[in-house]
């Protein structure tokens, strides 16, 4: 035990004394979490449209207000005919085109039924397959004013008609920092755990001060510790300045109890700091421990539901994501900020955790050799 | 330049022989092709939803199976009071509730108005969204199947043709982008530690004294990189055309040419890094913080660059990689021409230029 204390002084040491990491380790989370969140907003709007207008009626004119007015697109190109309209598309002025047809307003009228086209750039798919849902929808919107212009409609619903209400639970204005916040915390903390420590333990490999400690009495398992818990604070410090810039910055309170968070987080950081201290004793120099969690990390980011949700994936990427404990965190993160939940609710997830923790860190302690190659 | 071979001839025995993070270098943008290509997708199907029926009447049962029936749902769960609802969300898995209040055979043949209620767990607002739209266009199917399809009067169709990318692949979107990040990876980050590790080991002080000259030393540590990110280029490129059927629309020379400008681009970043870094940890977390979240965020194949508040906006001009992502675009999926791109070729070539002008400035011959 007092060869931990000593050990831990010079950890402290060391970390305390080089302030450019230090200030890193502060500063680097809170510009993330007040840049990221503004930037990674999935919500499509302000999809640039272009009109061909082949009609100039007052109908023709009419739905284009009534499109712009929507709030979703943004009118920025008129062209005369859909060959310049494709050209907008080319040059990125226009996302959508909209190509009302010559008499567009007449054959509504008369001929009971029109056609409008539209053309989408579909390079981005979900962004085009939203705009083009919107913009049938506005369409539709449309055509319903128009014929209740015409036609009297009688009291009752002259046919069965399903009506369908929705509510939106724990987010109801759909605000995506609720959703974003939480995740970039976990991904702040996930690079903190894995990718510190090791490099730092590295860094000894490195510059050869690890001989010392090889030779001095202190045990594998004392010096491991040594490592881990330095930087266990120091990512439950970034935890905490990450919470209060959530609280104060995007109103974002908890649900559920703080200790829920911190408990989780505890047992979370020990698996990943784990798994950092696993892959620093394969590596030899510090560009490959950097390179090797650049490229964990990057697997476990993309696969942990933050982006893309999981229930969209493949079978055996699914399966994958089981073993990833980034993607237990982000859920906890979820369910407990803004479910709710507890920790009964969450105890398949700790469990979880807990497993990797022990698995790795016992992977680790084998695997470190105090003797050099 | 007989020099300058034999130094680049060291510097590429030195990646070489160190197979791990040559593997890795090369495996890398292999690995994130297939991981974007086959498991992220923003596609929503088989979600998890839950029933609450409290009719259990024909008309109810009838649209609970054409619901489930559907690709995009699993019914899972059946409910039995209002108080589950809250229960299920909270232990994660659903993501909606189909509520369908007592009644609703009978609403639906007598008044002609039945309300079912879709719960969305909008923790997850897209998803919420992209949900209950899907919902809402069976359910809307399923009434017209019971209208037997009678035509509405002054009817609007609509004909919607998308371009580019027919079945709204996503490949379409992120090949350009990993395209773009990988070669920030390789170039800038590898290139700016690689040579700051010869400063921090002291190696660098027998290399100034050699008779090359220093700036050559340094661009001669480059070289391997750079034939690292041209392999990751080609295999990026195979695969996107062989496994993610994403063909190159347009001019494969000019696509590989804008693409070795690019390479120059990150490669100047890289040695400015250098210049200013004197440790390894302190390279890789500026290239961290100032490269890859900047080309992640900015260049708009994740998010999009238009949605952002205005400030972003600007700052994300001064991203090379948002220029090299439109080219890519522009030229591989699109198959444009060099004429519709000239602006952002040269964009490129001036940050290139002045980022290799402060590098060659900055060029230290004495150690400090």
């Amino acid at each position: 035990m007092r060869t931990l204390k000593f050990l831990l002084q010079k950890e402290f040491a060391q970390i305390r004394r080089d302030l450019a990491i230090f200030r890193i380790l502060v500063v680097m989370p809170i510009i993330q979490l007040l840049i990221l969140p503004l930037a990674a907003d999935y919500e499509i709007k302000n999809i640039n449209l272009g009109i061909v207008d082949h009609d100039h009626s007052t109908y023709a004119r009419n739905l284009v207000t009534k499109i712009v007015s929507s709030g979703y697109f943004r009118l920025t190109d008129y062209s005369p005919s859909y060959p310049t309209a494709v050209r907008s598309i080319e040059q990125d002025k226009a996302d959508l085109v909209l190509v009302i047809p010559a008499h567009f307003e007449r054959d509504l009228v008369k001929l009971d039924a029109t056609t409008v086209f539209i053309g989408v750039n579909a390079i981005n798919g979900v962004k085009a397959g939203l705009g083009g849902a919107y913009i049938q929808s506005i369409l539709q919107d449309y055509n319903q004013e128009i014929r209740d212009k015409w036609i009297q409609l009688p009291r009752m619903d002259p046919q069965p008609t399903i009506e369908v209400r929705y509510s939106d639970w724990y987010n109801p204005h759909m605000n995506y920092h609720y959703f974003m916040v939480p995740g970039i915390l976990v991904m702040l903390v996930t690079m903190i755990g894995s990718s510190f420590a090791s490099n730092n333990i590295i860094r000894e490999k490195e510059m050869g001060t690890i001989e010392q400690i090889n030779v001095s009495p202190v045990r594998k398992f004392w010096f491991i510790c040594g490592k881990l818990i330095p930087f266990w604070l120091l990512a439950l410090l970034v935890l905490t300045i990450g919470l209060i810039i959530a609280r104060v910055v995007y109103g974002i309170v908890p649900v559920g109890h703080y200790f829920t968070i911190y408990l989780f987080a505890g047992i979370y950081l020990l698996s990943v700091l784990g798994l950092g201290l696993l892959l620093s004793t394969y590596a030899g120099t510090q560009q490959q421990s950097m390179l090797v969690s650049f490229f964990v990390n990057m697997i476990f980011n993309l696969m942990s539901g933050l982006y893309t949700p999981i229930e969209s994936m493949p079978a055996w990427a699914q399966w994958m994501t089981r073993f990833n404990p980034v993607s237990y965190f982000i859920e906890v993160m979820r369910m407990v900020i803004l479910k709710g939940s507890g920790l009964a609710d969450i105890r398949p997830h700790i469990f979880a955790v807990l497993g990797f923790a022990v698995f790795f860190n016992t992977w680790a302690i084998l695997n470190y050799r105090k003797r050099s190659a | 330049m007989k020099q300058f071979i034999i130094f680049a001839r060291k510097e590429i025995s030195h990646i070489w022989r160190d197979r791990r993070t040559l593997v890795i270098l090369i495996g890398m943008p292999i690995m994130q092709i297939v991981l974007y290509g086959f498991a992220l997708t923003n596609e929503v199907k088989n979600s998890r939803i839950a029933i609450l029926d409290e009719s259990r009447d024909p008309s109810s049962i009838a649209l609970i199976q054409e619901i489930g029936a559907s690709r995009y749902f699993d019914a899972v769960q059946l409910l039995h009071s209002p108080e589950d609802i809250d229960r299920v969300f909270r232990q994660g898995q659903t993501r909606m509730v189909v509520f369908i209040a007592r009644g609703f055979h009978n609403d639906l043949l007598h008044t002609n108005h039945a309300i079912v209620q879709l719960i969305a767990d909008a923790s997850d607002p897209n998803t919420a969204n992209t949900l209950t739209n899907y919902a809402e266009a069976i359910i809307n199917d399923f009434q017209q199947r019971i209208n037997q399809d009678q035509p509405l009067p002054m009817q609007i169709n609509t004909q919607v043709r998308m371009l580019y990318n027919p079945e709204l692949k996503g490949a379409y979107n992120f090949v350009p982008g990993v395209m773009a990040l990988v070669l920030m990876l390789v170039c800038a980050m590898m290139t700016s530690i690689s040579i700051v590790r010869e400063k921090e080991m002291g190696t660098m002080e027998v290399l100034l004294v050699s008779p090359l000259q220093p700036f050559l030393i340094v661009i001669a540590k480059a070289i391997p990189y750079l034939l690292v990110s041209f392999i990751n280029i080609i295999s990026i490129l195979l695969l996107s055309v062989y496994a993610l059927d994403v063909p190159i629309a347009g001019n494969l020379g000019l696509l590989l040419a804008e693409s070795a400008l690019f390479t120059g681009t990150s490669l100047s970043i890289g040695l400015v890094i250098s210049n200013f870094a004197r440790t390894q940890q302190t390279a890789m977390l500026t290239s961290m913080m100032s490269l890859m979240l900047p080309t992640l965020m900015f260049s708009g194949f994740l998010f999009p660059v238009e949605n952002m508040p205005v400030p972003l906006q600007v700052i994300s001009n001064v991203v090379p990689a948002k220029w090299y992502y439109i080219i890519v675009k522009q030229v591989m999926i699109k198959g444009l021409s060099f004429s519709s791109v000239w602006k952002e070729t040269l964009i490129l070539a001036g940050m290139t230029i002045a980022l290799l002008a402060i590098s060659i400035r900055n060029f230290k011959i004495r150690l400090a």
